[in-house]
């Protein structure tokens, strides 16, 4: 994308400054200074995005197995990759749960971050130290706030457990314990922990909007609610798309969050596409098969990449 | 879309900074467009270095360990080790720790970079793995003996009847109780199932469990399991038969009594062991090399016990736990030669005793095993359970990791409420498909 973004003076411009030698030699050389400007982006993309993606769909047609890394060779094996993973019902449990996972959280984390971005967008004492404070959450490393949290969840000894029983609200909720429970105690976690992204780019563009659109609302006598369906929402929706095709790609990916919360249990209740690919390729050292649900994560990520791109060029013409 | 994605940077940017940020592009326009194309070049060759330079060369007197040693007390204990073994070999040996799962991954990018270090220490579940790929040398080729061990343990170090790994102590599991607690409820220390499930009944009391163990959704909670499973004549290769049912009914029932706390599904091995170190539990099963954080509690009177077995007169068979070392195949017979020599230093008498002293593990040497049995009496429980000890990888090898995910699986569906049977017949399946 960076690509299309070199500018080159005019022509005319550059003969004038040079003392117009040969034009031949001087389109050569602003040529090669594209070139130039270009090379190094596109030397990394084919590096580190064009060959681990390549090779990842090579591989996940091949037998690739620990010997592979001594002998070099991973016979080509047709579909059977692909095959066993779709016939393995944990892979279907897995897509299930990573759609209402990643569901569940762009809700949760979208509207409360919007809440909270309306709520910081209007003047009020200790407003700067209070947002600092919303972003904490970010700050902290993933895995950390997972170990944390499966603290916090404890049945038996957990805080939430002590304070709602403490409140009599029974206090023996089994938040990671239970298999019907997990998955809406992970997703609640990742929305607290999604929170504060969410918040800052919907802020940013909340303080975009010109005040004279609220105020010419305000006179015409639009109610609060009014003007936010009306003005706030309609203006913000560029961000709006921004944030939630972002927070897609970085929820539907889900890893560390979840190995470090249940390991994928109680009974593969918490299994998603993530921890499947993990599973696959470093506990069973299956890279295949690791390779073909890696794949598939791509290719629903790649879809909304789409959306995204097409969606952005509608709204910037 | 740069545009719109500089205006949210640009916020981003005054959200955390404060309001300096001034346009940085804007003053350095006047580049000259001459350094362009070079910088271009530059950046090719870089990353072509970059890429090249991951192909090593090994340093002539220096020997790498490659180990998972992260924790601190066992990187400072390796390290003398090797410092002993460097002076009395003439060499340098260097250790190099990766956390425990990331050992094989690790090794086997090595492996096809051909940049091996000298000796691996794999788990001993894992080493199966290596060893088929084709990743090890045989320690008897390379002057290794093995008279001294038991067998049970020169199997443990062995794939398909060759000897890779050598063990420098070996765990397994056995049953801790606090004292105080089963003294003051005036019960004994239980040998079976029944009085196993009577005495945790009896002292689950308030908020203290009767028995704690571990049925996490990994290694551990496998870990845990297979005493249970093997005492009762269980099969990992028959998954679905009915004495593997047996034992996983067998907690079901602690469960349902109440006498595990429900949390059990989700705890590895070290949260067993601080719920028992906090007067939540007043048993719990685990291993030894928790007995360091156990004695920083000085208020805490623990004993040890063999793992109770169904049936008075049954044998308990434990799982037998803990690492190997081996040599990898890197082609450089004298290197790997030199690798034997400090493998048989390591893993030799002397090591063990001192390796066996410091990390409260059993020495896989029988007569260094003998002189530990008198120096820490009170793990001598620990001692005869290894002896009648099982290696996890004896009867599945390199299979043992599909076994240990379908088990995870249906031991966890069983305990959160599925019969015993059906999560067991499904496991059975996921196993022998091998996915």
């Amino acid at each position: 994308m960076t690509m299309s973004t070199v500018t080159v003076p005019a022509p005319s411009a550059a003969q004038k400054a040079a003392g117009a030698p040969d034009p031949r030699r001087l389109r050569l050389r602003r040529r090669l200074a594209q070139w130039g400007f270009v090379a190094p982006a596109v030397v990394f993309m084919l590096l580190f995005f064009g060959y681990p993606l390549v090779r990842n769909i090579v591989m996940s047609f091949q037998h690739y197995t620990p010997k592979t890394f001594f002998t070099g060779e991973a016979p080509f094996n047709g579909v059977d990759n692909w095959s066993n993973v779709f016939q393995d019902a944990l892979f279907g449990k897995a897509l299930w749960h990573t759609l209402v996972f990643t569901a569940g959280s762009l809700v949760g984390q979208f509207c409360i971050g919007l809440a909270l971005a309306v709520f910081f967008n209007r003047r009020f004492p200790l407003n700067g130290v209070l947002r600092s404070l919303i972003l904490l959450p970010w700050l902290v490393p993933m895995v950390v706030s997972g170990v944390v949290w499966r603290r916090i969840l404890d049945q038996d000894t957990g805080v939430l457990n002590s304070f709602l029983d403490t409140l009599g609200l029974g206090g023996h909720t089994p938040w990671l314990t239970s298999p019907g429970m997990a998955l809406l105690s992970v997703i609640l976690v990742n929305i607290w922990i999604g929170i504060p992204f969410n918040m800052v780019i919907l802020y940013g563009g909340l303080q975009e909007i010109p005040k004279e659109l609220h105020e010419a609302a305000a006179l015409d006598g639009a109610s609060a609610w009014r003007t936010f369906r009306s003005i706030t929402l309609p203006t913000l929706k560029p961000v709006i798309t921004v944030v939630l095709v972002l927070g897609f790609m970085s929820t539907v990916k889900i890893l560390d969050l979840i190995l470090a919360l249940t390991d994928g249990g109680p009974a593969d209740a918490t299994q998603t596409l993530g921890t499947l690919t993990y599973q696959n390729s470093f506990v069973q050292l299956d890279f295949g098969a690791g390779a073909v649900v890696g794949n598939v994560l791509i290719l629903v990520s790649a879809v909304f990449a789409v959306f995204y791109l097409r969606a952005n060029r509608t709204e910037g013409k | 879309m740069s545009k719109r994605f500089n205006a949210i940077r640009l916020r981003f940017t005054s959200w955390t900074v404060g309001r300096q940020g001034r346009d940085p592009a804007a003053p350095r326009r006047r580049r000259s467009r001459r350094a362009v194309a070079p910088l271009a070049t530059v950046s090719v060759l870089v990353a072509g270095t970059a890429l090249t330079g991951c192909g090593q060369q090994r340093d002539g007197d220096v020997y790498t360990v490659l180990n998972s040693s992260t924790d601190d007390s066992y990187h400072r204990w390796d390290a003398q080790a090797m410092a002993r073994c460097s002076k009395q070999l003439g060499v340098t040996i260097e250790q190099q720790s990766v956390p425990a799962a990331q050992v094989m991954t690790k090794a086997l990018r090595m492996a096809s970079s051909k940049s091996l270090p000298d000796i691996v220490q794999f788990d001993a579940s894992e080493m199966p793995t290596f060893a088929e790929a084709g990743g090890l040398v045989d320690l008897r080729t390379l002057g290794l003996g093995t008279d001294d061990i038991p067998q049970g343990i020169v199997n443990f170090g062995s794939y398909k009847g060759t000897y890779y790994g050598a063990a420098r102590s070996v765990n397994t599991l056995a049953l801790f109780y606090n004292k105080d607690i089963l003294a003051q409820a005036g019960l004994k220390v239980p040998a079976t199932w029944d009085e196993l499930r009577e005495t945790a009944r009896k002292l689950t009391h308030g908020k203290r469990y009767g028995l704690a163990l571990s049925a996490g959704g990994a290694e551990d909670g496998v870990f845990q399991f297979t005493p249970f499973m093997w005492s009762n004549g269980g099969d990992e290769r028959q998954l679905d038969g009915p004495r593997v049912v047996e034992a996983l009914d067998f907690w079901k029932s602690l469960l349902k009594d109440g006498s595990l706390s429900k949390s059990t599904v989700s705890w590895t091995q070290a949260d067993v062991n601080d719920q028992f170190m906090a007067g939540n539990a007043a048993m719990m099963i685990n291993g030894p090399w928790q007995v360091e954080t156990l004695n920083t509690k000085k208020s805490l009177h623990w004993g040890i016990a063999r793992i109770p077995v169904p049936k008075t007169g049954d044998k308990s068979v434990g799982p037998l736990g803990g690492a190997v070392l081996t040599v990898p195949n890197t082609g450089d017979r004298a290197r790997e030669k030199t690798a034997g020599r400090i493998v048989a230093c390591l893993a030799g008498q002397k090591e063990q005793l001192t390796y066996a002293l410091n990390s409260w593990m059993v020495p896989a040497d029988e007569k260094a095993a003998a002189v530990w049995r008198e120096r820490v009496p009170e793990l001598d429980a620990l001692a005869d359970q290894v002896a009648a000890a099982r290696s996890r990888t004896a009867e599945v090898g390199a299979g043992w990791s599909s076994v240990s995910l379908a088990l995870q699986s249906a031991f966890q569906s069983a305990l959160t409420g599925e019969s015993s049977k059906a999560a067991l017949t499904r496991a059975q399946q996921r196993a022998t498909s091998g996915n």
